[in-house]
């Protein structure tokens, strides 16, 4: 059975067809890559599995749950964490706290108990730092530590994204588009991370990118969407040397 | 400088980062206890005035510095626990269950309001806010039965175990029960700080979405925030009242509310500090003023709207020059010293902020 | 200097008088911050007779028991209400200039009103400077609207980017400031501009109208009208528009944005003064007329923050409001009227009574 398997989805903003009618599933511990023109509805994919969009039509499973059932809020305890096409960050934090809310939803203290600080919450607030500082190992990310967002490059905000979101421990992780506006080296270092993120922590990944580049060495499948439709699925050099994608990226009339 | 060099995870979590600190907040606490042998009635009765309002401050940071909900409503608050406080009382509930009981009451409506209130983002929410208050006024006058309305209620003597604390012929041991409660609230924030709610907070304040993402359920964080926020203000409201005497309808108004917004401002949004620099300035500015007064015009010509003139105005400097407020400066302070002589220039330039729309479209 | 402990009533209210009302024992006042306005409408002298200053005092008096006049009648509380409805409306028309091109909120606006007012009111009056009102009426406007300009250029385009609640924060502050530079001016007592359009009553069959009121009304007609074709017809009134709409795009098509909103922040400040110009005709005004503002506010939010005739209305029905409110409800509840309306507005229809919701994108 797939991780998380879509049926049908449609949605409709006023008029406009965002996502007509898309199935496809992402099987546990692959890199699952969706890529299509701008407007394509990537993003809309994201925010449908997000539940920030409610679909008009179609079927959400995720590990043979009902992904439906879920609110907003209740799809990360489910094991799902996302990033942000625009960086969505904790600007008034530092990386450290940032990087801490991640791990929320392992949150088992109540209001009382934190007013009080009692025992219970300072035993859990050392397994959280515990978990935190793994992220931070993995993601080089100790010269930021206690640096407040707001004073940090772009390349490094990108990745204490990326931190949050394994912070909180998931089976899926969705990243949008978590190259762009990075530099050679760091998308290199992206890469890799996706690769390790795979392989050593054995997380599935669903990801938009637009660099074709990244997409063909990271990815196991690949999906493209123009208009919010399925135009190809498989390999990336299949999906690459598809002549509907090829016509969607460059125009007709440009094969 | 001073470096701390983090060698386990309890330096992140514990109350004071190093000995230093411990040692000046030690100090600090040293001081207050022993203020009242150090200074005379008036001036004691001040710096209860101050406490009270800093009370007050740490209740609404953590709405508006924390979560990020700005409250112009917040005095219905401070009515709301005054009165509570009041009325247990008067019932024969003993002070030292009342009290408590006045913060959770006020705690509790605060929350049934916030369902709906909070709802709202930026301006609606402080427009909701404004309306509460300037209801509160009336519903104080509609509910005489159990507020006495226009005429007001007068607090009677506390009473703990038989130990009387009355705020006029005991100012001292009324500034001990201020402080306690002051302490109780201040490590209240601290503790929340440190631990996740504290932090879900600061999360719906920065980014609404992600936090959703991240598994912080909106509505009932901003609920949480609003509901811990007016049970602070509802202790510094049942203080305001014994501090006062007496009290009704018109005592927690519009005026008020706005105040204490901008005191928090003043001081600086999103610390604890902020709270008590700002409760600082609101209590002396009026004594600054009116030394001023008899300085440069002569004491006995009054101004009306001198008091709330000079404060927009110190607040419009602030705001302009100074977002994070005294504490912000404070903190420049510290920091130049303690590179002296390295400080640069331009080592607090702004960060190039960009606007957030809030707008929706 | 007498040293006295500031007691927490007495002394933390900064500035109770501003809210102070008359005993609310004897008479229930409209709604509070009205008070400081209506409370003294026998001061008004010339045109308006005694029937006037009765008619001013109707939030007052009909929730007096065994108070009641005949003529006193429907249409009455209408004109009297749709006429204080034009001014709210206008100011709430301020409110939504500036919001919908800036997104930030003058909380200031009232206080505008009130300066407005009383610029108008120091040009015209005979113990001021005693300037014919055609050319003060004009000359408060421009000033007024100058104001507005310099307001945005020295003060609000350096909160760039700073959160939308240091603006709302500032503004009130703002409204602190201009409150007491009124009062040292000015001073705080109430004063009535001389203006043509206080014309008296007229009777018809029965009724007597403020034909005051009547002129609000009309002037608030042609001033909608006037509006409406500065935004449709002209150049600038579309440069408003498109810069209110997308800033970004506009800026792209051309549009000086920042000095269009500067601009905007201009007419604001001209639209306050003529609602200014508008309330001292109708009564007397002192520093504290401003903070009539937050009925406007009320107004501006019932009609949905971002539409102009939105505002127009909900002031319309704010002020249609209270004065049937005051007729026929107890009088504890009729001044809580236009307030109770606002919060369910925001609850049940936070985006107001003539606005789409629209949804943030992610």
């Amino acid at each position: 059975m797939s991780l998380l398997e879509i049926r049908n989805a449609t949605l409709k903003f006023g008029g406009v067809v965002a996502v007509n009618d898309l199935s496809f599933s992402v099987e546990e511990g692959e890199v699952y890559a969706i890529v299509g023109p701008n407007g394509a509805g990537k993003s809309t994919v994201f925010n449908l599995i997000s539940r920030f969009y409610e679909p008009f039509a179609g079927s959400f499973q995720f590990d043979g749950g009902n992904l439906l059932d879920c609110k907003a809020d209740e799809v990360a305890d489910l094991g799902i964490a996302r990033t942000f096409q625009n960086i969505e960050l904790f600007d008034h934090a530092t990386v450290l706290q940032n990087l801490l809310v991640g791990r929320h939803r392992h949150r088992k203290s109540n209001l009382v108990e934190e007013l009080f600080f009692a025992p219970r919450v300072r035993r859990e607030e050392h397994a959280h730092r515990e978990a935190v500082e793994e992220v931070i190992d993995f993601l080089d990310l100790q010269p930021y530590r206690d640096k407040m967002i707001a004073g940090l490059p772009y390349g490094v905000r990108k990745v204490v994204e990326l931190g949050r979101a394994l912070a909180s421990g998931p089976r899926l992780l969705l990243l949008d588009e978590p190259a762009s506006g990075l530099s050679v080296e760091e998308t290199q270092d992206m890469r890799w991370w996706i690769d390790d993120i795979r392989k050593q922590m054995g997380i599935t990944v669903l990801m938009v990118e637009h660099d074709m580049g990244l997409v063909s060495s990271v990815s196991d499948r690949v999906l493209a969407l123009a208009d919010g439709a399925k135009l190809a699925e498989g390999t990336p050099a299949e999906v690459q040397s598809n002549p509907a994608v090829i016509e969607a990226y460059l125009g007709a009339g440009a094969a | 400088m001073r470096i701390h060099f983090k060698t386990s995870y309890e330096h992140d979590i514990r109350l004071f980062p190093d000995r230093w600190s411990f040692g000046v907040y030690a100090a600090l606490l040293i001081l207050a206890v022993l203020l009242p042998f150090l200074i005379g009635e008036f001036y004691l009765g001040e710096v209860t005035n101050v406490l009270i309002w800093a009370i007050a401050g740490l209740g609404l940071m953590l709405l508006t510095g924390q979560t990020g909900q700005a409250s112009l409503g917040h005095a219905a608050f401070l009515a709301v626990g005054c009165y509570a406080n009041t009325i247990l009382i008067e019932q024969g509930v003993p002070f030292i269950i009342a009290f408590p009981l006045a913060g959770v009451i006020t705690g509790l409506v605060g929350v049934v309001i916030a369902i709906p209130v909070l709802r709202l983002h930026g301006i609606y929410l402080a427009i909701a806010t404004i309306a509460l208050s300037i209801l509160a006024d009336d519903i104080i006058v509609l509910l005489e039965p159990w507020t006495g309305g226009v005429s007001g209620k007068f607090p009677e003597v506390i009473n703990i175990f038989g130990f009387e604390i009355e705020r006029w012929t005991m100012p001292t041991r009324f500034y001990y029960l201020v402080l306690v409660v002051t302490v109780v609230c201040t490590l209240f924030y601290r503790n929340l700080l440190r631990s996740p709610l504290g932090r879900a907070f600061a999360a719906v304040r920065d980014s609404e979405v992600s936090a959703t993402a991240m598994g912080v359920h909106i509505a009932r964080t901003k609920g949480t925030a609003f509901g811990l926020s007016c049970m602070i203000t509802g202790w510094a409201g049942a203080l305001m009242g014994y501090y006062a005497g007496t009290f009704n309808n018109e005592t927690f108004s519009l005026v008020i509310s706005i105040t204490l917004l901008m005191m928090i401002v003043i001081g600086g949004l999103g610390s604890i500090h902020g709270a008590f620099f700002g409760a600082v300035v609101v209590a002396f500015l009026p004594q600054a003023l009116s030394i001023g007064k008899d300085l440069f015009i002569g004491g006995s010509v009054a101004i009306p709207g001198l008091e709330t003139g000079v404060f927009g105005l110190i607040l419009i400097l602030f705001i302009l020059f100074e977002p994070m407020g005294i504490y912000g400066r404070w903190m420049k302070i510290r920091i130049w010293f303690e590179l002296f002589p390295f400080a640069r220039k331009d080592m607090f330039k702004r960060q190039k902020s960009y606007l957030k729309t809030e707008r929706l479209r | 200097m007498t040293l006295r402990n500031s007691s927490t009533p007495a002394k933390l209210t900064l500035g109770r008088k501003l809210l102070s009302r008359i005993d609310r024992k004897k008479t229930y006042s409209l709604v509070c911050f009205s008070s400081a306005v209506t409370k003294t409408p026998s001061l008004k002298k010339g045109a308006c007779g005694s029937r006037r200053a009765a008619r001013e005092e109707i939030g007052q008096d009909t929730a007096r028991p065994g108070w009641r006049e005949d003529n006193l009648d429907v249409l009455q509380l209408l004109v009297s209400g749709l006429a204080n409805g034009c001014v709210y409306g206008l100011i709430a028309l301020g409110f939504v200039l500036i919001y919908k091109a800036t997104e930030a909120v003058n909380f200031a606006q009232g206080d505008f009103m009130m300066l407005g007012a009383f610029i108008t009111l120091g040009l015209t009056n005979a113990h001021h400077m005693g300037l014919p009102f055609w050319v003060a009426a004009p000359l408060a406007i421009g000033i007024m609207a100058l104001l507005g300009y310099l307001l945005d250029f020295f003060v609000l385009r350096h909160l760039f980017g700073q959160s939308q609640t240091a603006v709302v924060i500032l503004t009130i502050a703002l409204g602190f400031v201009i409150r007491f530079v009124a009062g040292v001016i000015w001073g705080h007592e109430p004063q009535t501009l001389e203006s043509p359009l206080a014309l008296g009553d007229i009777k018809m069959g029965g009724v007597v109208l403020g034909m005051a009121d009547v002129a609000v009304i009309v002037v608030t007609v042609l001033l909608t009208l006037f509006l409406y074709q500065f935004f449709q017809r002209t150049k600038l009134g579309l440069a408003m528009q498109a810069a209110s709409q997308n800033q970004m795009a506009a800026y792209y098509m051309g549009v000086p944005v920042k000095r269009v909103q500067g601009m905007i922040w201009g007419l604001a400040g001209a639209v306050a003064a003529v609602a200014g110009i508008l309330f001292a005709s109708k009564g007397a005004i002192d520093p504290n007329a401003g903070l009539l503002g937050i009925k406007a506010f009320a107004a501006a939010v019932i009609g949905g923050f971002g539409s102009l005739p939105g505002a127009l209305a909900g002031g319309l029905i704010v002020g249609v409001i209270e004065p049937f409110a005051a007729r026929y409800l107890a009088a504890g509840y009729s001044q809580i009227a236009p307030y109770a309306l606002l919060l369910a507005v925001l609850i049940f229809r936070p985006h107001g009574l003539f606005s789409q919701v629209r949804v943030k994108k992610v």
